[in-house]
């Protein structure tokens, strides 16, 4: 009975008229047991939202509902849910035990149960030998674990994560995703997951919310938003390599940019200004016959298992991926490459919202 | 610490030092070796017999009991000022703290008494309660209580124990204020989360993350009684009436300046420098703990 | 606070403004009194509105103090007050800022001396060195100049020990610069640590001018002329034995010219001030 509700929500700092607006009407219906991740870069709100379903902000305008239950009034012990920090905020005077325990012996579960609870979850997160430990004489890894135990003792109807990975070095990092993963297989908790890596995003989640400047750009499974980006932010901020997007002129199927004019695969959506995207490894090198691109090589990075070209094409900068067997263009050489006939999004030039391509794109 | 880089330079070091060194030697320890000397010397006021006694006169001191009803009073006294100053300051810290709106505004009002001098406290004080025309006097003496420090010893004491918190409350909270500003919120955040109320969460959380600044607090409030209370109490009750206000310091003075009894002034002193002492220690060894987050 | 309820806010303030207002009270009051006639100030209880003889008194009290009791004139204790806490905080953060700079970057023998005799003086406020010192300062002709007012109030270790700890912070690589530059140690102090000490510097001199303002046990012992009074022992001299012989007024208006420098100082360098009480206590 976990499911969160959210109904243009929004929030503004200081009094109207000449108040700060930070969220602008987020609205996102999220089932029970649905580990859903805001993602978005520094700035977008998403911590922001993240405490409005907390409790630990005001909501200004709009609904949160928890369990079925409009919480906008309620304070945060009320709302039954639990928040992973990003720095642990574990109570430093207090052994790992009573950390976990804290929560509990406030709401008066007997002894017996709260030892039941505690010795459970630290041999999930295996943190057994750690319980008389003070959190000091821990490592990040593990202090983040006994967070996360803190949460789940209280068993509530909804986890939050604000950041918590962003403390962590690389290596823990992808140990602690995969662990919050199997956690999430085991216990079917709803959950909202906050980060500002696309990569923590795109593995943890079975729906994503991609947040910019306090607005909600798409909410969608990492193939909808990776594949079907539906602005021009999610397409760029989505994705490794960041997709190419053209700016240019489109008539039919030639679309004019800069001072090349390039022979599409198949007919732009409309005439006129627009912006066409295509992902650097979507792009190839041309087969012969095929409509080609024409792109001068500027840069080429070798990253192992394949390379990444950098160039211009009609004056744009250019990303291509390519596989390291195939042998590298050379830097100043001018080589043809092609885009794929079913790859290509469009995107309109003032509203940057995705703009439905002529014929219909397997997913 | 060390630093691995230093000047090589014969004299100049010496020249840099000079100037604190030799007041340091004039005034500071000087005087305090001719202290130690003259509490071993029994000595009449006009210095013409000298007699070598060694450790007689701390035992004359521990026997006297004006002495040590002088110990009380300063134990007393330093106990009240310490625990109401500490008290006081610690619950308007807890209200100031993250306060949204005038914050630095009550901060400011709050912390500028710290300029005023002990002795001024004392007298604002002393004309506000004043048995012949004080204005708090009036106001006591409409609610039935007759206030007449000049007669009332317990009065006297409590006359300089309001004005030694008053102008103690500034430091105190000010140094409350950096400390509840130094617990990272997502601590309350997590705890308010986990259920606890904000009175569980200040004694749980807040408090004993609080607690090294409330002991170093502490021992500097038991100094600042002991110590820089001298003016207070000559500015309003010179001990009195009938010792009833006489703190260490104070009889140190009165038995050295005014009696001019320099044996048992000199022992006195000693044993409050052996006081300091302590309190110094005590103070450098404990503020080494620091809680980390 | 994470909870909202309205009414914990109300108490909140209600109580900060009562506290502000109780710390305030007694300042209020010598306010008042200071605006005040002698027969409107004995007048129980006093009005706690302010009077019409603000200039008055404050001019009277400058020109000629008290009839009763001392009649020094409070101009000249302000000056003496003035003169006095300037060249305290001036001198003690001149002569504990150079001490410093040699004991942290010099070696020579004798240095660990030096650092304990002057952690020493930690140990030793004046009240418990009174008299000795006192017939120091009589023995060097002190008694009654700006000089035995001041000198041996000038020695502070917690001046030395904030300058140490700090410049033991400035990284080593400016020292080594500076010594590849030709720069001898005179000059690097010059150029590069007394610039960096600008805050500490500010911030002890907020501290040590109210140190040195609000002196009490030495300046009385080592002054017995009038003139040389400071502010602080003079409102002090102006009550005479019982207290309703005093002239409340005038004693209020000293009261508050004594409090007005620091609180001054306070006021408008508050964050040195913050800084500075919390720097000197670690």
């Amino acid at each position: 009975m976990g499911a969160i509700s959210l109904r243009r929500v929004e929030k503004t700092y200081g009094l109207p008229p000449k108040g700060n607006k930070v969220i602008h009407g987020v609205s996102a219906e999220i089932a029970d047991g649905e580990f859903v991740v805001i993602v978005g870069p520094s700035g977008c709100g998403k911590s922001t939202l993240l405490r409005m379903v907390a409790g630990l902000e005001t909501i200004t305008g709009g609904e949160i509902e928890i369990g079925g239950r409009v919480v906008n009034d309620l304070e945060p012990a009320e709302r039954d849910i639990a928040m992973v920090f990003q720095n642990y905020a574990l109570y430093p005077h207090m052994s790992v035990f009573d950390n976990m325990a804290y929560g509990l012996r406030i709401r008066r579960v007997p002894p017996a149960e709260i030892r039941a609870r505690v010795d459970k979850a630290a041999a999930i997160l295996e943190l057994a030998p750690f319980l008389e430990r003070k959190p000091r004489e821990l490592s990040g890894g593990q202090r983040q674990r006994v967070a996360m135990g803190r949460a789940i003792v209280r068993q509530p109807q909804v986890f939050l994560f604000d950041e918590p990975l962003s403390n962590l070095d690389a290596k823990l990092r992808a140990q602690t995703r995969l662990e919050i993963q199997k956690l999430h297989n085991e216990l079917h908790v709803t959950s909202l997951f906050v980060t500002h890596d696309q990569v923590e995003a795109m593995t943890l989640a079975q729906r994503m919310i991609v947040m910019n400047a306090g607005r909600m750009e798409q909410i969608g499974t990492p193939d909808e938003v990776y594949h079907r980006p539906a602005t021009t932010f999610v397409a760029g901020f989505i994705g490794s390599p960041p997709m190419n997007l053209l700016r240019g002129r489109a008539e039919g199927t030639r679309f004019a940019l800069g001072d090349q004019t390039l022979a599409l695969p198949r007919a732009a959506p409309r005439t006129g200004e627009i912006v066409l995207g295509v992902r650097p490894e979507h792009l190839a090198v041309a087969r012969a016959g095929a409509p080609a691109w024409s792109m001068r090589v500027d840069a080429l990075e070798m990253l192992g298992a394949e390379r990444l070209v950098y160039g211009l094409v009609g004056g744009a900068l250019v990303t291509l991926r390519i596989d390291a067997t195939l042998p590298p263009p050379k830097i100043g050489e001018t080589i043809a490459i092609e885009a794929p006939n079913d790859r290509l999004h469009w995107f309109d030039v003032d509203t940057h919202q995705r703009v439905a391509a002529a014929a219909a794109v397997p997913a | 610490m060390e630093k691995r880089v230093h000047f090589g330079s014969r004299w100049l070091p010496y020249a840099l030092v000079l100037p604190q060194i030799a007041v340091t030697l004039v005034f500071f320890v000087w005087p305090a070796a001719e202290t130690l000397y003259y509490s071993a010397l029994l000595q009449d006021a006009f210095a013409s017999k000298v007699q070598f006694v060694w450790f007689d006169n701390f035992v004359t001191l521990f026997q006297d009991p004006h002495y040590l009803a002088s110990f009380r009073i300063t134990a007393l006294f330093s106990a009240i000022v310490a625990i109401t100053g500490l008290a006081l300051s610690l619950l308007l810290a807890v209200f100031a703290d993250r306060v949204l709106r005038g914050a630095s505004v009550y901060k400011t009002l709050l912390i500028w008494p710290y300029a005023v001098a002990p002795a001024v406290a004392g007298v604002l004080w002393l004309f506000m309660l004043s048995p012949s025309i004080g204005i708090l006097t009036y106001t006591l003496r409409g609610l039935g209580i007759d206030w007449n420090y000049y007669v009332n010893g317990g009065q006297a004491l409590l006359l300089i124990c309001v004005a030694a918190i008053w102008k103690q409350i500034s430091y105190n909270f000010l140094f409350f204020l950096a400390g509840l500003q130094s617990i990272p919120s997502s601590l309350t955040e997590a705890a308010a989360i986990d259920g606890a109320g904000p009175v569980r969460r200040f004694w749980t959380i807040v408090f004993p993350l609080l607690s090294p600044t409330a002991f170093f607090l502490l021992v500097v409030n038991v100094v600042y009684a002991f110590f820089d209370t001298f003016a207070i109490v000559d500015s309003t009750t010179q001990g009195g009436p009938a010792q009833a206000t006489q703190i260490l310091v104070f009889k140190i003075y009165q038995d050295g300046v005014q009696a001019l009894d320099l044996g048992g002034s000199a022992a006195q002193s000693v044993v409050l420098m052996i006081i300091v002492i302590a309190l110094t220690v005590v103070q450098f060894r404990w503020v080494e703990r620091k809680v980390q987050y | 606070m994470i909870e909202r309820r309205p009414y914990l806010r109300v108490v909140r303030h209600a109580v900060l403004i009562a506290a502000v207002a109780a710390i305030l009270f007694p300042v209020y009051v010598a306010f008042v009194a200071s605006t005040l006639s002698f027969e409107e100030v004995l007048h129980v209880p006093m009005r706690l509105w302010p009077g019409d003889h603000l200039l008055e008194n404050y001019a009277a009290v400058m020109a000629h103090g008290s009839a009763k009791g001392s009649s020094a004139p409070v101009g000249r204790m302000m000056l003496n007050s003035l003169v006095s806490a300037l060249v305290i905080s001036i001198g003690k953060i001149s002569i504990s800022i150079i001490s410093a700079f040699a004991i942290v970057y010099f070696r020579f023998p004798l240095r660990r001396t030096c650092f304990w005799l002057i952690f020493i003086t930690l140990m030793l406020p004046v009240e418990v060195r009174i008299l000795p010192t006192y017939q120091v300062a009589a023995n060097l002709k002190l008694i009654d100049t700006y000089a035995g007012l001041t000198l041996p109030l000038i020695a502070s270790a917690t001046a030395t020990f904030l300058f140490r700890q700090f410049f033991l912070t400035i990284p080593d690589e400016y020292a080594e610069a500076a010594r590849i530059d030709g720069a001898g140690p005179l000059r690097f102090f010059k150029d590069v640590v007394l610039p960096l000490s600008r805050t500490n510097i500010a911030a002890l001199f907020v501290i040590m001018f109210i140190f040195g303002w609000n002196q009490y046990l030495w300046p009385l012992l080592v002054t017995t002329q009038e003139s040389m009074y400071t502010t602080v022992i003079g409102i002090k001299r102006m009550i005479p034995g019982g207290d309703a012989a005093a002239e409340w007024h005038l004693v209020m208006a000293t009261a508050m010219l004594a409090m007005l420098p620091p609180a001054l100082v306070v006021l408008l360098m508050q964050k040195w001030f913050v800084k500075g009480l919390v720097d000197t206590e670690k």
